[in-house]
């Protein structure tokens, strides 16, 4: 099977500190990383190929250059042949543009690759915008069916079985491919790569296709002027009044002066 | 596409049972504020198989006008059925505006739709307005796990399309229905859902965890230590009749199931009172639950950042606390 995974290089949110003078976000020194939901996704792909090793992994960024380190990354760790596509012309897309460019990128990979794929994968969501919403817009534009919050998926003969997270359970979908994946946390810890591998991918050729690759990209449906919506502004969130602080003797004596404060204020 | 109107459209999402979910009711609350500013009509959109329940609590909850649909092959959410009678019903009566829970279905649904009006959506909003200088729909997002808020326009697209938090706005008052009521005919074959539910795979039989339309939540944290650890939590939500949450970590060390996760890669959760216990407050749990009405944390620790979005805070040991705490409940409560 040939499986396609949509990688995302985003900042660790984990990391990220409001400069408490500007009240802004830091961005500086704060490191880049495959984005985690792409990683579960890759690590699933993996799980696919363990079972059958003729699979081919191809892992697809979009992003500025530096996002060729998420691209090694994955190489690393599971993927056969890593593109980058790059280019001035697609910055600032939104996800309805990104899920445009991705879609041409995708069909450019196929030829030269000289495959199709059968399932693509994304991730759920990426960490920096948290919109979950590419997956789904490239699904649309391919035609493919679509799974979203997927744990793990098995090949069983053209139909892959998806694991996917419910609201009160979990689902077991069948899925005809090719189809669109996108994955969520799982119950394992993804595959780390192996020294062997990291050596290899080290040297990798990392293929970029640009805008000049991309002919059949509408320029009006790309990069910030063919993106739909517009950050009109951002702000930093007001910080909640600092609470009422209980802290009595004992546990006991605390809890009762809560009971207290919350009975008057009726909300027990 | 254009708009052939001004109305404003929220999606309500129904239960297996035919009646709505929450934040389908929620959102009739701002929607009816922005639908007056836009000057349209405030439209209830029910999909479903046998949705009598959902559309007569819409109509009661302030709608000017429910359309429906309502077929066998709408009975189980899927993508193919449920994205084309929309994509059918926006094609057909052309809203300006449309805004959709932000629940697992939702979030499904929403960019595929817009991907195929190829139109603005913006995601997991938690507060909406008019733009001033352009009359458009002023969608506020948290970003980077909660740590930014952006405000976002789709100015030269319609319908403007949105996905919006449960738990963020309150369900506005019951009262007479007079809204007209339609049924739109719309039917999708079968053959084309290219999806099939082979499995259901209920968490712990008979245990449903409504996380979303909660009251109360009692969650806990690494702080509990082990699964024995969450009696104290579970007992305090049984004394108050709370839904118990836990964080990722706790989860994640096998202490309870997924389904009682809160934050980032769990449930949106806007309870009236939120109890976080031997919980530290990571942005991710707090992109969950910082919506909560009153929020009162227990943690050792008072340098957790989870005093940060408190109202009460308690600095103390959970495992003293919690069980002084129920017992006050109980004896007061009688
Ligand atoms: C992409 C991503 C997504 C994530 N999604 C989520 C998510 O959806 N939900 C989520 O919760 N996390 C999520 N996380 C994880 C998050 O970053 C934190 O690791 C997690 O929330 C920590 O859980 P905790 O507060 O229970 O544990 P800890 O951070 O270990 O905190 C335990 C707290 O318990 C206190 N404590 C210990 N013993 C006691 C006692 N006896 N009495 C009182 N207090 C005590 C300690 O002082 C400490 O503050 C995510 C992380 C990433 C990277
Ligand atoms: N620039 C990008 N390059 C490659 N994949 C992307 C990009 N942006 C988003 N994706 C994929 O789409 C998923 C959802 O992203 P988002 O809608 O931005 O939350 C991510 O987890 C990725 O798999």
């Amino acid at each position: 099977m040939n499986i396609l995974v949509c990688i995302k290089q985003v900042p660790d949110t984990t990391e990220i500190k409001i400069d408490p003078v500007t009240n802004t976000l830091v961005r500086d020194g704060v490191p880049s990383i495959i984005n985690p939901f792409d990683g579960y996704a890759l690590e699933a792909a993996a799980r696919i190929k363990d079972q059958d090793p003729d699979t081919r992994i191809v892992v697809l960024s979009m992003g500025p250059k530096q996002a060729e380190a998420a691209l090694r990354e994955a190489l690393a760790i599971a993927a056969d042949k890593a593109y980058l596509v790059t280019d001035r012309m697609f910055g600032g897309s939104d996800t309805l543009a990104t899920s445009y460019i991705l879609y041409n990128a995708i069909s450019k990979v196929e030829e030269l690759e000289g495959l199709k794929f059968d399932a693509i994968f994304c991730g759920k969501q990426a960490i920096d915008g948290d919109t979950a919403q590419v997956g789904p817009e490239l699904a649309e534009l391919l035609n493919y069916p679509q799974v979203t919050y997927a744990l793990e998926a098995t090949n069983a003969d053209g139909t892959l079985h998806i694991l996917k997270e419910g609201e009160d359970g979990n689902y077991l979908i069948g899925v005809k491919t090719p189809c669109l994946i996108t994955f969520t946390k799982p119950s394992f810890d993804p595959r780390f790569p192996t020294i062997k591998r990291k050596m290899a991918a080290r040297k990798a050729v990392i293929e970029n296709l640009t805008s000049a690759e991309l002919p059949n990209i509408d320029p009006a449906r790309a990069g910030l002027k063919g993106s739909p919506t517009k950050v009109k502004k951002t702000f930093v969130p007001p910080r909640k009044e600092a609470g009422v602080v209980i802290k009595e003797e004992t546990g006991e004596e605390s809890a009762q002066k809560l009971f207290t404060l919350l009975s008057e204020a009726h909300v027990i | 596409m254009e708009a052939k109107t001004k109305d404003l459209w929220v999606f309500v999402e129904t239960k297996e049972d035919g009646s709505a979910k929450n934040v389908g009711i929620e959102l009739l609350n701002p929607g009816r504020e922005l639908a007056d500013k836009q000057g349209g009509k405030l439209v209830a959109v029910v999909i479903g198989c046998g949705v009598k329940a959902a559309v007569e609590e819409a109509a009661c909850h302030g709608a000017d006008q429910v359309l429906y649909v309502d077929g066998e092959e709408f009975r189980q959410y899927s993508t193919d059925a449920y994205v084309a009678a929309l994509d059918h019903l926006v094609e057909t009566y052309g809203p300006t505006t449309m805004l959709i829970g932000a629940t697992p279905n939702g979030r499904d649904m929403g960019p595929r739709l817009s991907s195929r009006l190829q139109t603005g959506l913006t995601a997991d909003c938690t507060g909406l307005a008019i733009d001033e200088e352009t009359g458009c729909v002023a969608w506020t997002r948290p970003a980077f796990g909660g740590n930014l808020m952006a405000t976002i326009l789709c100015t030269d697209h319609r319908p403007q399309l949105g996905t919006v938090r449960p738990g963020v706005f309150k369900k506005p008052a019951a009262g007479e229905a007079k809204a007209e009521i339609t049924k739109v005919d719309f039917s999708f074959p079968a053959e084309g859902i290219r999806t099939e539910i082979l499995e259901v795979i209920k968490e712990t039989a008979g245990e449903l965890v409504d996380l979303e339309g909660a009251d109360i939540i009692v969650a806990g944290g690494r702080g509990v230590g082990s699964a024995e650890g969450f009696a104290p939590v579970r007992e305090l939500a049984e004394a108050l009749g709370a839904t118990v949450g836990a964080s990722r970590a706790a989860v994640d060390a096998g202490w309870i199931s997924h389904s009682h996760q809160v934050g980032q890669t769990g449930k949106t959760v806007g309870p009236k009172l939120y109890i976080a216990c031997g919980i530290s407050g990571a942005i991710q749990h707090l992109a969950g639950m910082s919506a909560s009405d009153v929020i009162v944390a227990i943690n050792k620790d008072a340098d957790a950042p989870i005093f940060g979005v408190a109202d009460y805070g308690i600095v103390g040991n959970l495992f003293e606390v919690l069980p002084a705490l129920t017992a006050e409940i109980k004896k007061r409560k009688g």
